[in-house]
């Protein structure tokens, strides 16, 4: 089959910035930062799985600076892309489809998603990790 | 209902069956992929918030305790729930971001392919791995 150029419709740099783009962008920049924070996972797992001193290489990569901040951020889109993907399944049901109404859930979806992360990190600083 | 020009009903010649033929119009997939992309939307809500709260839980644990939490059956069996649904939920969304974004159909059909193998590799790896664990092998 040939490629067909298909008609494209006017993009970012037309619009001003309204915080539903800012939803709906964040949505697919954490979902994306989500399937590769998932591999993480799977070497958090991979390594419990093989032997105690892979476990702890695992612990002090993701117990170093730079780890912390991957963490932070994949903790962060894991709020978001919870928070905005709910809000997404409740406008698939119909509601909340008035533009007021739209530029409510975007703000609550961003800052709900900062409220959790709060919770997150506090109580990892209050506790205080082995990791 | 039906669409008459003079007294024939002109529905089905009013669609070209051209579109097929170049593989334009709808492949009659979307519902499914929409649907489950909710589905497991709806599921990653409960087994992302349980994996979560896990791992904070093991804040203190040393490898033995981290080790004999994931053996439970419970945390096994939702570890792995969690692992597929989420790697399954990766694929349907990172398909449309490669849809919208990739024009040019065989670097799209690629990336496809790429996303599938390591999603199916790293999902078949940690479950086998969490296996491993819950049995004791």
């Amino acid at each position: 089959m040939t490629d067909r150029p298909r008609p494209l419709s006017p993009h970012l740099q037309v619009y001003r910035w309204q915080i539903q783009m800012v939803t709906s962008i964040l949505h697919r920049a954490t979902g994306i930062a989500l399937a590769v924070g998932t591999l993480l996972v799977v070497w958090g797992i991979l390594a419990l799985a093989t032997s105690e001193s892979a476990f702890e290489t695992f612990k002090s990569c993701i117990g170093n600076p730079i780890g912390v901040i991957l963490l932070v951020g994949w903790s962060w889109s894991l709020t978001f892309h919870l928070c905005n993907g709910i809000r997404h399944l409740v406008q698939d049901s119909g509601a909340g489809f008035q533009i007021s109404q739209f530029v409510r859930s975007s703000w609550l979806a961003v800052i709900g998603s900062v409220v959790f992360l709060v919770v997150i990190w506090a109580y990892v600083l209050l506790v205080g990790g082995a990791a | 209902m039906t669409l008459r020009v003079g007294t024939d009903d002109v529905r089905g010649m009013l669609r070209d069956p051209m579109k097929h033929a170049r593989g334009l119009g709808s492949a009659q997939a979307g519902v499914g992929h929409w649907w489950v992309q909710r589905l497991t939307a709806g599921a990653l809500i409960l087994l992302g918030g349980w994996f979560v709260i896990t791992v904070l839980s093991l804040l203190h644990a040393d490898y033995a305790m981290a080790h004999a939490t994931v053996a439970k059956p419970w945390n096994a069996l939702l570890l792995i729930l969690f692992i597929v649904t989420a790697f399954w939920h990766a694929v349907l969304g990172l398909q449309v971001v490669l849809e919208d974004y990739v024009h040019t159909r065989w670097k799209e059909v690629a990336a496809m392919v790429a996303i599938k193998f390591v999603a199916v590799l790293a999902a078949t790896a940690a479950v086998l791995a969490v296996l491993r664990i819950a049995l004791g092998v």
